[in-house]
């Protein structure tokens, strides 16, 4: 069940040329929150910019009671949140809609993360692995997509979570140049036999085109693949119908329903 | 407190489109402490609604294009009524159509449900290319609508406002005329958003219904307007967002507010405002002759 509730705000770090890093205290978000979930946050207390903006939960630590964001500063909301200081409260709503699904039959994890598309995966890679600790027979693989080697953000926290970490830029200025699909395409030709391909799972978070890749990737290889979505949203919780997504089964809410569908279900035009 | 034959917890209730069927609110507050519960238009047949992106945020406001996504009436009877009746607070119903017949059907078989007390008549809708707004900008088709309404049921009935018209009074009068029990005013008005950067709509549509709190001063002299036209009781709606806001209404002429877009800023917004009027009226007696 999601709560609204004030979090305090425990730190708030500049992670990049537009990108933030920001730790709330909330024990009921900490322990109820599953990777690839989101929180619609209150960027200011009046009436302009008007509504909520999701974001989803880069983190969650239940034993620390935190979870942190990670987040672009796009337009006037992420730019209001930006300014907010260390100590101040801000006004949470969540964690809401499906998250990703683990399922224990996998055994190779494949997350692709393309831009901000990062932010979700390092609370599943944790999930996954066990908080960090290694759990046997699980291997995460993390590749990461981004503009320039100075949006290429979180790459060395993924890291902590796994040794796996694979990068491409748009303009070859760190890791290999080309987008993160090449990567996946990589390294699933020459580095997973096709034998093992039942056994993989493939996440992926990032912008719409490079979702319906993955999509198209994933199903031609015929390995299970869940990926997460971005719409516009104004209530979160599926009340207004105003973020839909086309499915096998007419539209659904990428709010309530998703973020996170089946790559199977959805309909890309 | 009555209002057209319903009784309402209290003046505050929450608008069409902007609380779901209720379910969707139950984990944030309390259901039966609202003064009535409004539930999104209603069709005989499921609508799929219209295609993404569906809302822009625009100044102190936004711009809306669902276009009345629903399961359709056999759904909503069979699914949601059975929740919505499980508590104390008044339930009224928004009902939309493409003709007179489709909202006299629809009249017609929520009356049979007890725990529907009243229903309201959605002639405003502006996302959907046929019915809707269609009627709401017609006097003539405003009084057929509320006319075929009116004979399919005795259960009190509220004619929802269009603000998109040069005269609202003419609506309201011949909602009136019809058997209207109560209007609501206002719906959302019809708005644009150009992406500067392709040159095409921000919307799925070209036009999208704008609502928060960039509206409440047309629709507070709407209500004001309306209030002096009509003998029947006046709903406020648009853009409340606190007990003040309430207050203007009730000031311009209204009996009861419906919370709509502050659902979506703030879970408890109609608990938290309905708390704010109360005070407000506590502190200015005389200013609200409220019972």
């Amino acid at each position: 069940m999601a709560i609204q509730e004030k979090c305090r705000i425990e730190d708030h770090k500049q992670v990049g040329p537009r990108h933030y890093k920001l730790t709330l205290a909330s024990q009921y978000l900490a322990s109820h929150a599953q990777p690839g979930q989101f929180v619609n946050v209150r960027c200011c207390e009046t009436s302009d910019p008007l509504l909520r903006r999701p974001i989803s939960l880069h983190r969650i630590d239940a034993q620390k009671g935190m979870i942190e964001l990670l987040y672009e500063v796009v337009g006037r909301g992420t730019e209001l949140l930006s300014k907010k200081p260390v100590g101040q409260e801000l006004d949470l709503l969540g964690p809401l809609g499906a998250g990703f699904k683990i399922d224990p039959a996998k055994k190779i994890h494949l997350m692709a993360g393309g831009g901000m598309g990062i932010a979700p995966l390092r609370a599943l890679a944790e999930q996954v692995t066990g908080r960090g600790s290694r759990v046997a027979g699980q291997a995460v693989y993390i590749l990461i997509g981004a503009k320039n080697k100075e949006s290429l953000i979180g790459e060395d926290e993924l890291r902590k979570t796994t040794d796996q970490v694979q990068t491409a830029t748009d303009d070859g200025s760190a890791g290999k140049k080309g987008v993160v699909t090449d990567l996946l395409l990589d390294f699933l030709d020459s580095q997973l036999s096709v034998t093992s391909y039942p056994l993989s799972v493939i996440y992926a978070c990032g912008p719409r085109l490079m979702l319906k890749a993955v999509a198209e990737i994933a199903r031609q290889k015929k390995i299970d693949c869940q990926l997460s979505l971005e719409e516009r949203m104004a209530c979160g919780i599926g009340a207004c119908k105003g973020c839909p997504v086309k499915t096998v089964s007419g539209y659904k809410m990428v709010c309530k329903d998703g973020p996170v569908f089946d790559a199977k279900e959805l309909v890309w035009n | 407190m009555e209002l057209a034959g319903i009784e309402l917890k209290n003046p505050v209730m929450v608008a069409s489109g902007t609380f779901g069927w209720g379910r969707e609110y139950a984990d944030y507050l309390d259901l039966n402490k609202l003064g009535a519960i409004v539930t999104k238009s209603i069709t005989l047949l499921p609508r799929e609604g219209n295609p993404p992106p569906r809302i822009v945020e625009t100044p102190s406001g936004m711009l809306n294009s669902i276009g009345l996504q629903n399961e359709g009436l056999d759904y909503f009877l069979k699914e949601d009524l059975p929740f919505l009746a499980k508590f104390a607070t008044p339930l009224i119903v928004n009902i939309a159509g493409e003709s007179a017949e489709e909202y006299a059907e629809l009249a017609k078989r929520l009356s049979r449900e007890t725990a529907v007390k009243g229903i309201e008549v959605n002639i405003s809708c502006p996302n959907v290319k046929k019915g809707g707004m269609a009627f709401g900008v017609d006097a003539g088709l405003t009084k057929e609508v509320i006319a075929a309404v009116k004979k399919a049921t005795s259960q009190p009935i509220i004619a929802k406002l269009t603000p998109n018209v040069t005269d609202i009074t003419v609506i309201g009068q011949a909602a009136v005329d019809a058997g209207a029990d109560a209007l609501s005013a206002i719906n959302t008005l019809v708005g644009m958003a150009i992406d500067i950067e392709t040159g095409g709509s921000r919307l799925g549509t070209l036009t999208g219904g704008l609502s928060g709190p960039a509206i409440k001063p047309v629709a507070v002299r709407m209500v004001y307007e309306l209030a002096r036209a009509v003998n029947v009781p006046v709903i406020g709606i648009g853009g409340i967002m606190s007990g003040g806001d309430a207050a203007e209404f009730l000031l311009a002429g209204a009996q009861a507010v419906e919370v709509g877009t502050a659902n979506f800023v703030d879970t408890a917004a109609p608990l938290r405002i309905l708390a704010e009027l109360n005070d407000h009226v506590h502190r200015h007696p005389r200013a609200l002759n409220l019972s």
